[in-house]
């Protein structure tokens, strides 16, 4: 359900930086170098981004100005990275956040 | 320590224009914002602006922040980014990250210019992806290109609730309802027109009753509430949607001020934990001063006032300006505020219901019930006419600090006065050249070209349009009336566009002379809303 | 002093309400219910709440959920929330690794 806006009526064509891909728990995915993870994950319509510790809840992006931490993942083995504001990379390893991730931080 | 005479918090408008007027005095100026982009929101904002000259009316928000950031780079002012202020601490030492490692700093005098945040609402499923702030689907869809979703409810008929629904719909998202637990519209009645007129259909006395879906949104139910705000049994609609925008309000982000010692107070009309500060906007600690949404909810526009002024207080409090030039400086700025604090959304006016305009017409209670002004009531306000040939028809029937249209018009067509809150007048006796420049000057979209009677059964009406694809020349559509339903066939005569319109188009549509004043928005047979 | 902090007085019984499992702070996953709880267990102030519960202690430290707790901590006690004391601001502001919060750039070094 993710979509790019090819063309916008008052901002035009918006500059993007290079086409790059990178892993979604494990599944290759296309983003543009530059953006944040959370943008590129949205375009390819993938909204869960971790589950909560307690009650397993699923979350995804809510403020996406990184204030409300829900976005957090686990970005290239480091837990709790808030994927709305960190710039996405080439060969970035992006994987769904389960809880605190306490195993990643011993 | 690291010392400057001026440290800024937070490069959006008010922080950017503080520096700037402080940079041009001499003084040493640091702004530090954590973000990857300066500007704070204003990159996000792509209507025109409110106001007059004096306040940058007309321009578009984010082509104002390009604007804001030459003028500081130019001034000398040096902008850090990616840097977060994480304490300010006595004696005005701020502590900053910046990549890996903290930093100290120790400034002469501090501004503290975070913004706000934006409030939340619970309800059950708020937790779920798809439910996002108002502000999120402005950086996903402005900044980064990138859809919010697809099909879109709007919670909040505030300003910007009412700004980012057009926003949705101007790249190509469907707003299947806007919902308001208060009974009125809260924000600018043209914005909620213009939103109105596309077909959204507006829930005031409504709320969320609960969202729904496992893994994301597939759907929401709004309920009727009384004036205790208690949901009404029996009144539940259900909306398929994958996205619930909430945009319920701001609060300053004071926690720095506080933090630092400054009296704080509790502030409804002003959001919430704001300083007290002094005309200048010092707060209770010498040489600490605030300035725009922390210190009190506004809009950008007087924000960069607010920060313009505290940058001269700063400069006089650090002895760069003898207290005459800090007088005549201030003076001018406030008169360019007390611009902006006029009419009916003036920060005094907050929470009343007004009823009759400064003009004493009844205001358009649907406009406030529903969005969009009824055919029965438009006809009682000054802007709108009946004359021969193309004549400005001017749907703006709330006193807000605006006047660009009086501006554009070089044959006089349209009145404003002195008074920047009045209505706009057609003026009588002016002839019309159909040059379009009230359309696109209009930042409300309220401004339509009539005429009403071609002499062949029909009426052209000419409609600002910022949409894609623009419709061709004799494209067959609907027009719809001012709420958003059918109110005939149309057929484009023209599309218009210029440099001068600056990305609003003018469209021309061509209708029977009846709907001549009843039609005002255009529809293709195939609206790209409908496409997916 | 406000009657906040009169803790003499008396609070109606605690009555258990139907949406009391509505989570409140995203972070902590805190509901209302618990927060509601909590001032009847004698917390009646924003930092007590905080270091009872938790909430707004978690990543976002409060920035979500701060309004919406303080809102149900003042109905309960029966008092306008703009008489409560917001919690105490302090450094740091954002979340910050402990790894950089301790690396102090030493004097004389020039910035980057």
């Amino acid at each position: 359900m993710g979509e790019r806006i090819a063309e916008h009526p008052i901002l035009g064509v918006l500059e993007k930086g290079e086409q790059v891909t990178f892993t979604f728990d494990g599944k290759t995915v296309e983003g543009y170098a530059g953006e944040p993870i959370a943008a590129a994950l949205k375009a390819a319509g993938l909204m869960v981004h971790r589950y909560t510790q307690k009650e397993h809840k699923p979350r995804g992006i809510f403020c996406a100005i990184g204030r409300c931490t829900d976005c957090v993942m686990v970005v290239d083995g480091v837990p709790n990275v808030r994927t709305c504001i960190t710039p996405l990379r080439a060969g970035m390893k992006v994987q769904t956040q389960y809880g605190t991730c306490k195993d990643f931080l011993s | 320590m690291k010392r400057y005479d001026l440290i800024i918090v937070g490069a959006g408008p008010a922080g950017l224009s503080a520096a700037i007027e402080a940079a041009q005095r001499g003084l040493s100026v640091v702004v530090f914002d954590e973000n990857e982009k300066p500007g704070g929101q204003l990159f996000k904002q792509i209507h025109k602006f409110f106001g007059s000259k004096e306040h940058r009316a007309k321009v578009r928000g984010f082509v104002i922040g390009a604007q804001l950031l030459d003028e500081a780079d130019k001034a000398g002012v040096e902008v850090r980014l990616n840097a977060t202020v994480i304490g300010l601490y006595q004696d005005k030492e701020v502590v900053v990250r910046t990549g890996e490692e903290i930093c100290h700093y120790k400034g002469d005098a501090v501004l503290i210019a975070t913004g706000a945040a934006e409030n939340m609402v619970t309800f059950p499923g708020w937790t779920l992806p798809g439910v996002i702030g108002a502000g999120a689907a402005q950086t996903m869809m402005n900044l980064h290109g990138v859809l919010p979703g697809k099909r879109v409810l709007m919670l909040g008929s505030g300003n910007v609730g009412l700004v980012v629904s057009f926003q949705l719909l101007q790249c190509g998202c469907e707003v299947v309802a806007l919902v308001d637990a208060a009974p009125r519209v809260g924000g600018y009645g043209v914005h909620a027109a213009k939103v109105a007129r596309t077909g959204v259909p507006f829930y005031l006395s409504h709320t969320i009753v609960a969202a729904e879906g496992e893994d994301c949104v597939t759907g929401v139910t709004i309920a009727e509430v009384d004036s205790n705000f208690a949901f009404v049994p029996g009144t539940e609609k259900h909306f398929d949607v994958d996205t619930i925008c909430l945009a319920v309000g701001l609060s300053p982000m004071s926690q720095l001020l506080k933090m630092s010692g400054c009296k704080m107070e509790d502030n409804p009309k002003r959001g919430g934990q704001t300083p007290i500060c002094d005309a200048l906007g010092m707060t209770s600690v010498a040489g600490i001063f605030a300035a725009g949404d922390v210190s009190g909810i506004e809009e950008a526009s007087s924000a960069m006032i607010e920060g313009r002024m505290a940058g001269i207080a700063a400069a006089y409090y650090l002895g760069y300006m003898d207290l005459q030039e800090r007088e005549e400086q201030i003076a001018r700025l406030e008169k360019a505020l007390d611009g902006l604090r006029q009419g009916m959304f003036a920060p005094s006016n907050r929470g009343k219901a007004i009823a009759r305009t400064q003009e004493d017409i009844a205001v358009s209670e649907s406009l406030l019930r529903k969005g969009y002004v009824a055919d029965d009531e438009i006809e009682r306000f000054p802007g709108v006419t009946h004359r021969m040939g193309v004549h400005p028809v001017i749907e703006c029937t709330q006193n807000i600090p605006c006047n660009p249209c009086q501006d554009a018009c070089p044959k006089g067509c349209i009145s404003i006065g002195s008074n920047i809150t009045s209505l706009p007048i057609a003026v009588e006796g002016a002839d019309c050249i159909n040059c379009g420049m009230c359309v696109a000057s209009c930042s409300g979209q309220a401004i339509f070209l009539v005429d009403e009677d071609c002499g062949d059964g029909t009426a052209t009406v000419t409609l600002p349009y910022e949409f894609l694809p623009l419709p061709a020349e004799g494209t067959k559509g609907i027009a719809l009336g001012r709420d958003g339903k059918k109110v005939c066939e149309a057929q484009v005569l023209s599309v218009k566009s210029a440099k001068a319109y600056d990305k609003t188009h003018l469209l021309t549509m061509r209708v029977p002379k009846a709907f001549a004043m009843k039609a005002r928005f255009f529809k293709p047979k195939i609206f790209r809303c409908e496409e997916a | 002093m406000n009657t906040v902090n009169d803790r003499s007085r008396e609070l109606k019984p605690f009555v258990p309400s139907p949406d009391d499992d509505m989570l409140i702070c995203r972070c902590e996953e805190i509901t209302k219910g618990e927060i509601r709880k909590a001032v009847h267990e004698g917390m009646w102030t924003m930092t007590e709440i905080r270091r009872y519960l938790r909430t707004g202690m978690g990543l976002c430290q409060g920035q979500t959920c701060a309004k919406l707790v303080k809102a149900i901590v003042a109905r309960e006690l029966g008092v306008s929330p703009a008489q409560l004391e917001p919690a105490t601001s302090r450094a740091p502001m954002r979340p910050i690794e402990m790894r950089v919060f301790a690396n102090e750039r030493k004097e004389g070094q020039e910035d980057a």
